[in-house]
Parts: C-alpha cells; sequence; structure tokens
C-alpha cells in the first residue's frame, strides 16, 4: 500500500551509537496456544545493491518530492491524504487512524493457528523475508518456540496484520533465529485455468522418459549459492570503480547529514538484539 | 479474466527447445490508495528537485551517479549504462536439476506460469518427468533487458518458473549470533512439542483470508454513502504468567476444541 510518507523520526539520542542504531521495522507478537512470545521484526531482504541516484546536469543529488496537481505547489507530508478512488476523480478520504483503529487488537499478533511441513508450501507463495528478534524478556519462550520447530522440522502458519496490510507468514527456524516468510493469499495466486492453460492430455510415455533421462544426466544433488550472483551490479561496480580511478566523471557535493549504511545499522540491531543486549527504550 | 502472456520464449535444455508463453502467477489485491492534496482533494505527482533551490530538474537533465563515499559520485551516462544490459535472447537455459529443498524459501521471488507456445507434448512431458523425479530446474533467461535466475517446476500439472533473488539480497541466518538465553527445559520442551503436533496439519491456503483488506473495503463503501462508522479505539494490555502453565492451559483447551 503506497502510505502517505511520514516523515521517519530519526531515533531520539538515547545514548547508543548516537542514535544510530536501526530500530526494528515492527515489534508485536507471536501466540501459539495461549503462550505469547513478543518479538522485533527485522526486514531480511536488502534489495538493489547498487542504486544510482538522480543527479543534477551539475552532479548535485536530487530529492523526490509530491507536488499538487492543481496549484503545481510543492506539498508537505501534512499536506497530503490518502483516498480511495470510488468512480473518476472521487475520492474517499482514509486517514491513519481509521486504518489503525480498523485492525482489531487480535488481528495484530502473530497467531500460529496451523503448523505445516514447510516443503508443503508451494514456491508461488512466497514474497518477502524478515527475522523475527526476541523483544525484551521473552528469549525463553522464543528458544522454546524456534527449538520446537527446528527438531518437528515444521514452519508455523499465521496472519497478522502490520502498518496497514494484513500479512499471511510462514514462520520457521533457522540456526536458532526465526525467519518470517511473507507469503500471498490463496486469491492473489491465479490458477492455470484463469489464465487459460490447456489441460495436460494423454503423453506418449517415450516424451516423458526422453525427458526424465535429460533430467537424470543434468541432476546435481546441491544447489550453489553462487549461481544467484548478482553478476550485473558487479560489472556496474568495476566500471564505477575504473572510472573513480581514472578521475573521469568523479564529482564532489557538500551533502547535509542524512541516515547512512542503513543495512549494517540493521544487522547490528539484529544482532544486539539476539544477544538480548537491546535494553528497552 | 483472461491473463495475456507477457513474454515468449524457448525452455532449452541441452539441444531440446521447448516453446513457452509466460504468464504472470500473481494479482495483486492490496487495496490501492491514491495521494491526495489535502486542500483540493485531487491526485499529486511527483518530480525531482533540487533540494535546496526546490527548483525542479526536468527528466531528460537528470544524470544518473553512484555514490563511492558520501558525498562523491560517479556519473554514469546513458551509453555506459545500456552497454551493461545483457544481450536480449529468447532462450531460458536450464542449467541443472536440484532437489526442491535446496533452495531455501527466502530466495524465491515473483511467480510465473509457463504455457505451452505450440508443441503441447513437449511442455507436458517435461511438466511430468520433473513430478516424477522429484527435481527442480535451475534456468537463466533475460528478459525486459535484466537477467534472471529461476527455479523451473511442476506445479500440478503445468510448469512454474519463480524467479530467484540475488544471493546478496537475502540476509542469511548463519551471519547472525544464535539468540541469548537459557535453553528450554525438558518439560517446557515435550509439551512445546504436544502443542505444535495438536496444530499440525496441512497447507490449506484458503483457510486464511486476507480479512483486514475486506474490512478496510466495507469501511471505505460505507464512508462513500456519506455515513462515518464509528471505530472503537484499539488497546493493548496482556498479562505474563509463567511458560508452564501458559502451555498445560493450552494443550487442555485445544484437547477439548478436538474432542468437541
Amino acid at each position: 500500500m503506497p502510505r502517505k510518507r511520514t516523515a521517519r523520526k530519526k531515533s531520539r539520542g538515547d545514548g547508543e551509537d548516537n542514535g544510530r542504531a536501526a530500530r526494528p521495522f515492527w515489534s508485536g507478537t507471536i501466540t501459539f496456544g495461549l503462550v505469547s512470545v513478543p518479538v522485533d521484526l527485522y526486514p531480511g531482504n536488502r534489495t538493489n545493491r547498487a542504486p544510482l541516484r538522480m543527479l543534477s546536469p551539475e552532479g548535485e543529488p536530487l530529492s523526490r518530492r509530491y507536488y499538487s496537481q492543481k496549484t503545481e505547489r510543492d506539498l508537505e507530508d501534512d499536506q497530503m491524504i490518502r483516498g480511495f478512488e470510488i468512480e473518476k476523480d472521487k475520492f474517499v478520504v482514509v486517514t491513519d487512524e481509521e486504518l489503525e483503529r480498523l485492525a482489531p487488537e487480535q488481528s495484530r499478533d502473530i497467531d500460529l493457528r496451523r503448523f505445516v511441513p514447510l516443503e508443503d508450501i508451494p514456491p508461488l507463495y512466497f514474497d518477502r523475508s524478515y527475522f523475527l528478534a526476541p523483544s525484551a524478556g521473552s528469549e525463553k519462550a522464543y528458544k522454546l518456540l524456534a527449538e520446537t520447530m527446528q527438531k518437528s522440522d515444521l514452519a508455523g502458519i499465521a496472519t497478522f496484520v502490520m502498518r496497514g496490510k494484513e500479512y499471511l507468514v510462514a514462520i520457521f527456524p533457522e540456526n536458532g533465529i526465526l525467519r518470517a516468510e511473507t507469503m500471498r493469499f490463496a486469491d492473489e495466486i491465479r490458477s492455470p485455468k484463469e489464465i487459460h492453460l490447456p489441460e495436460k492430455k494423454k503423453l506418449p510415455a517415450a516424451t516423458v522418459t526422453k525427458f526424465e533421462k535429460l533430467i537424470e544426466r543434468h541432476s546435481h544433488k546441491q544447489f550453489s549459492l553462487k549461481d544467484l550472483k548478482d553478476e550485473q551490479t558487479e560489472k556496474l561496480l568495476k566500471l564505477v570503480e575504473r572510472k573513480r580511478k581514472q578521475h573521469k566523471d568523479v564529482v564532489e557535493v557538500e551533502v547535509p547529514e542524512r541516515e547512512e549504511g542503513k543495512v549494517v545499522d540493521l544487522m547490528a540491531a539484529l544482532k544486539k538484539s539476539l544477544a538480548g543486549k537491546r535494553k528497552a527504550a | 479474466m483472461t491473463a495475456r502472456a507477457i513474454w515468449k520464449g524457448e525452455l532449452k535444455l541441452n539441444s531440446t527447445k521447448v516453446p513457452v508463453k509466460l504468464y504472470s502467477a500473481v494479482k495483486d489485491q492490496t487495496v490501492r490508495f491514491h495521494i491526495l492534496d489535502e486542500k483540493s482533494k485531487t491526485r499529486v505527482k511527483q518530480h525531482m528537485v533540487e533540494p535546496d533551490s526546490g527548483k525542479e530538474v526536468p527528466a531528460e537533465e537528470i544524470r544518473k551517479g553512484f555514490e563511492v563515499e558520501p558525498g562523491t559520485f560517479v556519473i554514469l551516462d546513458p551509453e555506459e549504462l545500456e552497454k551493461l544490459v545483457p544481450e536480449a535472447s529468447r532462450e531460458i537455459e536450464v542449467t541443472q536439476f536440484v532437489p526442491p529443498k535446496e533452495i531455501p524459501p527466502e530466495y524465491y521471488d515473483r511467480p510465473y506460469y509457463l504455457g505451452p507456445d505450440g508443441d503441447q507434448t513437449a511442455y507436458f512431458a517435461l511438466a511430468e518427468a520433473l513430478k516424477n523425479k522429484e527435481r527442480e530446474g535451475v534456468a537463466r533467461w533475460v528478459m525486459r533487458k535484466q537477467p534472471y535466475v529461476g527455479a523451473l517446476r511442476a506445479q500440478d500439472d503445468h510448469l512454474v518458473l519463480v524467479a530467484l533473488r540475488h544471493a546478496e539480497e537475502v540476509l542469511s541466518a548463519k551471519d547472525l549470533p544464535r539468540p541469548a538465553g537459557r535453553a528450554p527445559e525438558k518439560k517446557e520442551l515435550s509439551m512445546a512439542k504436544q502443542l505444535v503436533e495438536l496444530l499440525k496439519g496441512e497447507f490449506n491456503p484458503k483457510e486464511f483470508k486476507d480479512e483486514y483488506r475486506e474490512r478496510v473495503m466495507e469501511f471505505v463503501e460505507k464512508k462513500a454513502t456519506g455515513h462515518k462508522p464509528k471505530l472503537h479505539l484499539v488497546k493493548t494490555k496482556r498479562k505474563t504468567t509463567s511458560l508452564n502453565s501458559v502451555l498445560a492451559k493450552s494443550i487442555e483447551s485445544l484437547r477439548k476444541k478436538k474432542a468437541a
């Protein structure tokens, strides 16, 4: 949901890392049965390692701004609202508060209602990845849940509302840490019928066997993550490095202070959180 | 709703070729809001401006640069970026087959259905062979100027190609320390195991509905007719009790539910 961008407040100096420690993306509670485990959620994906910045002809980094179609004036965050288009150019305004109140208390909990073998979930469902870390005081219950799931080789399934959207998640342990994979809802996956794929007809056994042999011949026991190397970005970085060494097209501009090294901070915060050192702010 | 193919290609396994069409397997159902100017209740637009002066920079004057350190950019011109684009091709090259468990779930990104483009026999035979052999193909292709690595799978009778994330895009739990705190006790573990067993079942995605989406839409529709439905404030309170007694109570209540 493209929510109105609310200016993220910089962490108020709580004495730690000069306020540079990343805060969890979201905090909530996992429940299974009547057991509740308060957790902090951190993103487990980072997108686009080498984002290119848009610059002015002089090389100054540009900012993206919203402006009114009507007055053509730039708008501040508090001058914008969210609307649902019910007919052309007619909108129903919905506020943050209303969206917040539309989620009943129990819908905010990650209630593990069902445990299933992880490999039973078709990969079509998986969307984004997050890590869950125990929040202050919940280490015991957290470890109990992680270890139990590890031993039974099961993933817990739940739905929960986070930041104005409901998510379906599969939660499973990895190296003693709980990973939460958000999933698409059943009505967000098309069926072959919906896209009019033809149905299977009787097949000549020989053709199937031919493919089976081909599969056998090219089968590997293991999949190497080396196959998932981002070669495109490597190439881009090499080009950047070459130009930098030759002092070609290198511009220096004064930049105002801003949040830096988000990814590094994320890892640092997560590590801290897992080490149980994160004091309640 | 008829879905149109978004791309056409050819699966290539060694020297065998299977022509296919590619369809998006997902339809996003998220409730879409527009950002509006509060005063005029009209849509807003975006543009790029110089942060200090607020002066708009038109698209054709925007340059792209990579920030090598704060404030230092290496500018890349359009020709240089164009050279990085991989060569266009219709080939989806399947390089190897692996057991499905080998690719961790966090690497799966966007799924596509493949449909036969002409030769249906080869298409369905490949799907059946993948199913029989319990294997998943690793495929590479270039689509819309982007290189992809994907997993080729049989989904019932049809073929599915799921684009995979780059290794660099996924944080690994192996790089993180194990959570602190004491190990669970034997009794707690055995009770937790019982509890999980009671909740064990098959994965049935239809069991889970996006109720929040329904609630938001209902609210919007009511509001559109001029009503302003009253919404209650959300409160949160939770009391803490010992893990042991909570586990025991949970098991008991689930057993009762099952027996009923």
